[in-house]
This record gives structure tokens, sequence and C-alpha cells, in this order.
């Protein structure tokens, strides 16, 4: 398959806006929503790669995350490592937290709402033991120096975590149209749809799942390098938070599970609305049921997600067209 | 020989689905596998390709044992199955499902894409390339099984029931399909209901009932067999067989 032009245009220009983005925005404030943003539809892809692409559905996705946090933290403060080298340390051990789990849970066959229930065993696990040993530490968190620089993976201004958390976010993209041109996201789909089919095709239905969980808990480690060098302070329920396995998950399904731009869409708009209803309603509480019912709503009547409003449109387009 | 069993069984719990068969499969040939329904067919095919674990008994692959390997590895080996209930990839059009049976043998997409078309061009789907698995009619959905299982380029085919609810027209033509299918080198063994397509296609025909394997020769030799009619008997079978 091909990029259409129109596509590639279109990909090319919202780059292009991207790196600018920080010369027009003068407000710190939206800078750091835009980080956020990223940051959030990054970890959404992360989790759309096993979830959306192969159908395995995880509610502990945090515990990549966490580990890479800890992993990188741990080497600078310890060891001196520098978090430049440090977030590929963070990467391997999410990488290896994920062949481990994956090994674990594909091995015995389990699926459905019995693997998303053993992911979020294990990511509470990990926040216990974590709040449990000392090279952790423990219950109190880790204290990370404040030391801009490059190689610290830390910057004086918001810009730079901003475009920190761009390159995380095109990489991401990378990753997902990667699958969407090459056998193994193709393989990765088919298991989705229908595992027993895909076997029996020749797929290789363990391998592929664990390489899909591989990938996630890299990216989710490269993710808990980023949180920590800018929050400078990493706790077990920070790093170990159930409300980001769920984000993660929220931002994909709204935006569009197993599509390229799903957890971006998703993750822009999540963050959208909650700035607005929390900007706008000032009533305690209020802004949280503004949002759950908009999130109730995207999530019925829109089974493919927001991302699904644009195809129907552009298929409809194609229908006339022809 | 291509394929040979060898007393094999499979139990769920107390009931023998499979009980001490010993068949086997020569190269070029269509050979295929009768009997009432409930008779264990399936659960053969499904122990012979690796979805199931025999309980006893070996199963045998151009002389190599593969009764423990899984069933992508047995596809890689050449050997591939087709579901009875269609196991489309839903989601995905014509085209995109053969892939992943061509993805077998390359991963250069274009390569698994062209792959795919030739197939597609050989079962007769060249006009559903871009149709949704879902919104195939049951006879498409038939020949979709046995187009991505063709992608995998095997030399053994298990076809298990491709032609259960097609009617007299697309019957022929998919015993037109696997005829040309054989041709071009492919083994051939299949479960089937349809006599006339058993009787027109095989050159060997072997009868399960109850788990256990009652007869084996050609069809025309089967259908006087007086253990064949009477297993048939009450399922109404009988006089089709002797017509057949
Ligand atoms: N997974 C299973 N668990 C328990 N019993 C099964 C299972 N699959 C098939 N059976 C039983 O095994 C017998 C043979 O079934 P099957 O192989 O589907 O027969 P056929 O294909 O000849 O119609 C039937 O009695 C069926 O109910
Ligand atoms: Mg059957």
């Amino acid at each position: 398959m091909k990029l259409p032009f129109q596509s590639t245009f279109f990909m090319a220009l919202g780059l292009l806006v991207a790196v600018l983005a920080p010369f027009g925005i003068s407000s710190k404030f939206q800078l750091d929503v835009l980080t956020l943003i990223f940051f959030t539809a990054y970890l959404g892809q992360s989790w759309n790669i096993l979830g959306g692409y192969a159908g395995q559905f995880s509610f502990g996705g945090v515990m990549f995350f966490g580990t890479g946090a800890y992993t990188s933290s741990i080497l600078l403060s310890s060891f001196g490592l520098p978090p430049i080298i440090g977030i590929f340390a963070a990467i391997f051990m999410g990488a290896l937290l994920g062949l481990v789990v994956g090994y674990l849970s594909f091995r015995s066959g389990l699926r459905g709402s019995y693997f998303a229930l053993i992911t979020l065993a294990f990511a509470e696990l990990l926040r216990v033991l974590a709040n449990s040993v000392e090279f952790t530490g423990g219950g109190v968190g880790l204290f990370l120096s404040y030391a801009p620089g490059l190689y610290n993976l830390q910057f004086t201004s918001p810009t730079g975590f901003y475009y920190f958390s761009l390159i995380l976010l095109v990489i991401s993209l990378a990753i997902a149209m990667w699958l969407e041109h090459s056998r193994f996201g193709a393989q990765l789909v088919a298991i989705r749809e229908n595992e027993d089919a895909a076997e029996a095709l020749g797929v290789d239905t363990l391998k592929c799942k664990i390489y899909a969980i591989m990938i996630m808990g890299g990216m989710g480690g490269a993710a808990g390098t980023f949180y920590a060098q800018k929050y400078l302070y990493i706790d077990p329920p920070i790093s170990y938070s159930i409300a980001l396995s769920v984000e993660m998950l929220l931002v994909t399904i709204v935006g569009g599970m197993g599509t390229v731009f799903g957890p971006l869409i998703g993750s822009f708009v999540l963050h959208t609305v909650n700035e607005i209803a929390r900007h706008f309603i000032s009533t305690p509480g209020l802004s949280l049921i503004v949002y759950g019912f908009i999130l109730i709503v995207i999530i019925s009547y829109l089974p493919n997600g927001l991302i699904g409003l644009f195809r129907k449109t552009q298929k409809n387009k194609e229908d006339n067209d022809a | 020989m291509m394929l040979e069993v060898k007393s094999l069984t499979k139990r769920f719990g107390g009931l023998v689905a499979v009980s001490d068969v010993d068949l086997d499969v020569a190269k070029g040939e269509i050979v295929s596998l009768i009997g009432p329904n409930g008779a264990g067919k399936t659960t053969l095919f499904a122990s012979i390709a690796g979805f199931l674990k025999p309980d006893e008994g070996e199963v045998i692959l151009n002389g190599t044992s593969i009764t423990k390997l899984k069933p992508h590895k047995i596809c890689k080996q050449g050997m591939v199955r087709t579901f009875q209930i269609t196991q489309p990839f839903a989601t995905l059009n014509t085209l995109e499902n053969i892939m992943i049976g061509a993805y077998a043998n390359t991963s250069n997409k274009p390569l698994a894409k062209s792959n795919a078309e030739r197939v597609a061009e050989i079962v007769g789907m060249t006009s559903l390339l871009y149709q949704t698995a879902d919104g195939l009619t049951v006879a498409a959905r038939k020949r979709l099984e046995l187009a991505r299982a063709l992608a995998t380029d095997p030399q053994l085919l298990l076809l298990d029931e491709v032609m259960a609810g097609l009617n007299p027209t697309e019957i022929d033509e998919i015993v037109d399909v696997i005829k040309g299918i054989r041709d071009t080198g492919i083994t051939i063994f299949l479960i089937e209901h349809v006599m006339k397509a058993v009787v027109n296609l095989s050159d060997r025909t072997y009868v399960l009932n109850d788990g256990k394997l009652i007869a084996h020769g050609t069809p025309n030799s089967i259908a006087s067999d007086p253990a064949v009619i009477e297993a048939y008997l009450g399922h109404g079978a009988a006089k089709t067989m002797a017509r057949g």
C-alpha cells in the first residue's frame, strides 16, 4: 500500500505545525498541555499496538511506564548514569517485563478479560513491590536532582519537554505506520480478528503477541524516563497508577483502536474537553460529570472511535466519486 | 506417503471422539472422509492439524512426526486446514484475508498481494477482492476459507465441508476449483457430505462412524458396503449413497 499524496501532505504539514508551534505559543501553560497531549497519545499508542492491533486488552499498561521510570531514575541516583543512556535501559527493562508478562500469560492461553486482569494484577504487584523494597526508595519515593542538560533529558523551558514529547509521539506514529504496512502488523490484526484462523495459516500467534507486548513495554519504559526527568519525583502510586493504565486505553478507544492516529485524536479531544470543562464549570465535581458524559456518548455512538466519523465521511466521498 | 495417521485416539472426557484411526494419503491423491454428523471427522482433522493434541497415536507428514507441533509449524511444513464453520478475519477484506495466508511464505507485501490476487483468481473471487469478509455470502466465505489456505502454498490441503450450505451450481463450481487445485500438484484430503461431489472427486474414501473407521475404498465400493449403509440408516443418507 502506497501512501496517497494527500495524506503524506497532511502529515508533513501537521509535523511542520507541531515543530513550529513553540514559536507561536507564548503561554507556558498551553505548551505544557500540548506536551501532555503528546505524551498521553504516545502512551495510548503503546497500548494500541497490543490492544488495538493485536486485540489483547490490558488494564495494567502502566507497569511498563513505572518500571522504566524506576530503571533510569535508580541508575541516575545510585550509579550516576545519565538518563540519555538510562532511557535505553528503561526501554530494555520495559521490553523485558513485556516478555515475562507476555510469556506467562499468553503461553497459558489467557485471553480477553483474563488477560486484562492479569496485567492489572502485575501492575499492582509491582506497585506493592516498589513500596516495600529499599532500592526504589519505598513509599518515600525517589527525588531526582534538577540539573538541566540534554544528557539528563531535563530542560529549563517547557519547550524542551515539548520537543521531547513530540519526538516520542513521532516515533510512536512511525511504529504504527510500519505496522500498517508490514507483515507483522497484518499478522497482529489477523490474531485480533480470529486467532485460530491466524494460527492455521502459519502465524506464530504466541510469538507475535509476545513481540507486541514487548514493543508496548519498551515504549512504556521510555515514557517512564520522560516523566521522571520532567517531574523529578516518582513514587509507587505515581509509577504504577491505575488511572494512567485507564487513560492510555481510554484515549485509544475514544480516538479509534487499531488506527495510526486514533490515540492522538483521542488524547487531543479528551484533554481539550477536560480543560474546557474545568475552565467553564466551577461547581466542584460537575466538570468530571460533563467529561464522563461526553465519554459515554462517544463510546456508545462511535464504536470505532472519533476517527470512525472521519472514515465514514471519507468512505461516502469515495462512493460518491465512484 | 504424504500423510500417515497411526492409531490416533482423541477423547473429550469420557467421550471417545476419534478411536484408534489409521489412515494415509498419498501425494497427488484426493482422499475423502465421510460419516454421519458427530462421527468425529472434524475432531480428526483438528487432531491431525495440531489444533487438538491426540491422546494416543501419531501423525506423520512426509516421513516426519508432526504430532506435537503447533498448527503454524504444521502449516510451514506444508499442511493446512480449513474450518467447517468459516473463520474469516471479519473486518478485513477478501484480499487482506488471503494475504494473511500468503504471508506464510513471504514478508514482502507486494509479493503477498500479487500471490493473493493470483489465488483469488483461481477460486473465482477476483470481483470480491475489496469486499469486507463479514459481508460475504456463505458460498463466498467457503471460497475464502479455501483461498486463504491455498495462499499458504501447501502440499496438502485439509478441507472441512467446503460445500455445506452451497446450492448445486455453487457445488459444481467448487468441485471444478478443487480439481484444478489437484492438477497443480496439491494433495487434497476432504471431509464432505455432498455424496455426488465425493464420488466425483475422490480417488479413495474413508468412512468414520462413532469415532471408528468402518470402511475404506473407492467411492463406488464404499456406497455398497453394508456397514456404511448401516451407519447412515436413520440419517436418510442410505438412499443417497446407493444412488451415488
Ligand atoms: N471441543 C469439544 N469438546 C467436547 N466434545 C466435543 C468437542 N468437539 C467435538 N466434540 C464431540 O465429539 C464428537 C465428534 O464431533 P465432530 O468431530 O465435530 O464430528 P463431525 O465433524 O464428524 O460431525 C461429537 O459428539 C461432538 O459433540
Ligand atoms: Mg464436522
